[in-house]
């Protein structure tokens, strides 16, 4: 086992993680991993490739329910109720986590139909063009989109389409959203927007963003969590980890001498 | 020694005789028919009933026969060929249960059509006491035609991303929900393009109807399922073994009207998959 340093935010919880771990039939992909997500903060999640970013992510909304071959252990809480017990839906459960995705996933529809799309099916009393132009400005798409609601959303750049899906996950109004390197697909100019776009949410909403931009984390991030090889290394004050990390092997990742 | 380079441009070339002797059969097919049927076709051919003289003899039976037959068919086949599909692919169990029927499946799109005949002659004519009706023939041409649908819905519905059903996954809904509001409706033009194809190879099928018992002679239109019947193909059929040779021309031109149907259908297909293609791809 490696060495861990650990630090708990202060903040309240939103999402506890106990001893967590996650098997695709033989392989642990994540290890007893004990991980608290502060309220209204952004936490980053580091790591090289393959470390289990994606696979902690996806086992905080239940996505891993759709693999057959995964098995997870341990507790998530989420607001003090355990989300991981075959008793809780899933399906209520990821109106309250919402995700994006690395890749933009618009619905081959209309962009306002894609905002609405989530909140009607789910039967929430809504004011649908307040819904569209609330969901578009927060997510700072509104100006680039209000000409065109129409139109299908796989018309929009790819920077646009990221943008659009952000926009559909706030329409859900989540407690938690769960990001995963939703910036890996675009430019600098896209990425910058949507780090800011972060920034504001994090008013409103908890964010966890998995990323292998370390400025990026350094930038938006409040907490840091670096993982390695399914473990969670160092957990702690982003400003802490970037300047003064704990860890010989936390320090020589963010560095860039290994990873 | 023949380099490899040698055996490459031989089969190139080899195909494309191959390509060009199909194309001209084809051609030659088609000019042999235009002359013969051609100066037969006319608005009197598409509303006389057939009769004992081939100028006036005309296909209005049949096209309102195979007209019904078509629509029952569609009726009967497209709602349980997409419901299986959809349950095939996104709800049922992998177990080896539905390994056998997903093959037995594949290997009834494989079965001649003959066999059909006779299934909906034991099973629909006499079983279940329909007669020789449009319902025995639209019966009979639903069984023939679901193993095509279901595979090509099946082929869309695989086609749909994965990233698409997890971004609805992701945003509270029940798998139904994502099935219904997403992936049938992104899968819905291969969907079409496999049903336009399947009814246009049920309005050409003759075995089976034959088979079944359709009338070879009819002088009404069909007022409703219940009703005895007669197709474009059998009509034509009918009229090229009668021994005059007006009657060959008269069926040409029945052929003439049958092809251009089929051509119409397959031309729809082929610009639905065509307007898809540069729509969706995730
Ligand atoms: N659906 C799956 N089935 C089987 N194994 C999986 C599956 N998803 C992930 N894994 C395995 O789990 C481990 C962690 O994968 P994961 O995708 O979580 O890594 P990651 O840290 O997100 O990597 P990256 O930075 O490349 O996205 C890997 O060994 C991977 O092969
Ligand atoms: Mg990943």
């Amino acid at each position: 086992m490696n060495q861990q340093s650990i630090t708990k935010p202060y903040e309240k919880a939103v999402v506890e993680v106990k001893n967590l771990s996650v098997f695709f039939n033989q392989n642990e992909a994540v290890k007893k991993v004990n991980l608290s997500i502060p309220i209204n903060k952004v936490t980053a999640i580091i790591g090289p490739s393959g470390c289990g970013k994606s696979t902690l992510l996806r086992s905080i909304n239940r996505m891993h329910d759709f693999e057959p071959i995964a098995r997870l252990e341990g507790n998530i809480f989420l607001e003090g109720e355990d989300i991981l017990l075959k008793s809780v839906d899933a399906v209520s459960l990821r109106r309250k986590i919402g995700m994006v995705f690395q890749k933009p996933n618009p619905f081959p529809k209309t962009i306002y139909e894609n905002i609405l799309w989530g909140p009607k099916i789910n039967g929430f009393k809504i004011n649908e063009d307040e819904l569209v132009e609330q969901s578009l400005r927060q997510a700072a798409i509104w100006d680039e989109v209000k000409g065109r609601l129409f139109d299908s959303a796989i018309s929009l750049s790819g920077g646009q389409q990221q943008r659009l899906c952000i926009a559909r996950t706030i329409a859900m109004k989540p407690k938690v959203i769960l990001m995963d390197e939703p910036c890996s697909a675009l430019d600098p100019r896209s990425t910058g927007r949507i780090e800011d776009l972060i920034l504001e949410l994090k008013n409103e909403y908890t964010i966890v963003i998995v990323t292998h931009n370390m400025q990026q984390a350094a930038r938006i991030s409040d907490y840091t969590a670096f993982f390695y090889d399914g473990e969670l290394i160092e957990y702690g004050n982003t400003s802490k980890i970037f300047t003064t990390p704990v860890l010989k092997q936390t320090e020589d990742y963010i560095s860039g001498r290994f990873g | 020694m023949i380099s490899r380079h040698h055996k490459d441009i031989f089969f190139k070339r080899t195909a494309q005789v191959t390509t060009f002797l199909c194309l001209g059969v084809l051609a030659l097919l088609l000019y042999h028919i235009g002359r013969e049927g051609m100066s037969y076709v006319s608005l009197d051919f598409l509303s006389n009933f057939p009769s004992r003289f081939p100028e006036k003899s005309g296909i209005k039976a049949a096209l309102w026969g195979s007209f019904w037959l078509i629509l029952l068919t569609g009726i009967f086949a497209i709602p349980i060929g997409i419901a299986t599909a959809v349950y095939l692919e996104e709800f049922a169990p992998k177990n080896r249960l539905m390994t056998l029927i997903e093959l037995n499946i594949n290997n009834l799109a494989g079965t001649p059509s003959i066999v059909f005949g006779f299934l909906g002659l034991v099973l629909f004519v006499r079983g279940l006491g329909f007669e020789r009706s449009l319902i025995s023939g639209a019966a009979t041409l639903s069984l023939l035609v679901l193993p095509m649908i279901i595979i090509a819905a099946r082929e869309a519905i695989k086609g749909v991303p994965r990233t698409l059903r997890e971004a609805a996954f992701a945003l509270g809904v029940t798998r139904w929900q994502c099935t219904i509001g997403q992936v049938i409706p992104t899968a819905l033009p291969g969907i079409m393009t496999g049903i336009i194809l399947a009814l246009s190879r049920a309005m050409g099928e003759t075995a089976p109807i034959i088979m079944i018992g359709a009338l070879t002679y009819v002088a009404f239109t069909p007022e409703g399922p219940l009703d005895e019947f007669t197709t474009l193909p059998i009509q034509i059929y009918n009229w090229a073994s009668r021994p005059q040779e007006e009657f060959h021309q008269v069926s040409a031109a029945g052929i003439i009207v049958l092809l251009l149907m089929l051509f119409t259908l397959n031309f729809a297909a082929l610009l639905i998959r065509m307007r898809t293609e540069k729509k969706v791809k995730l």
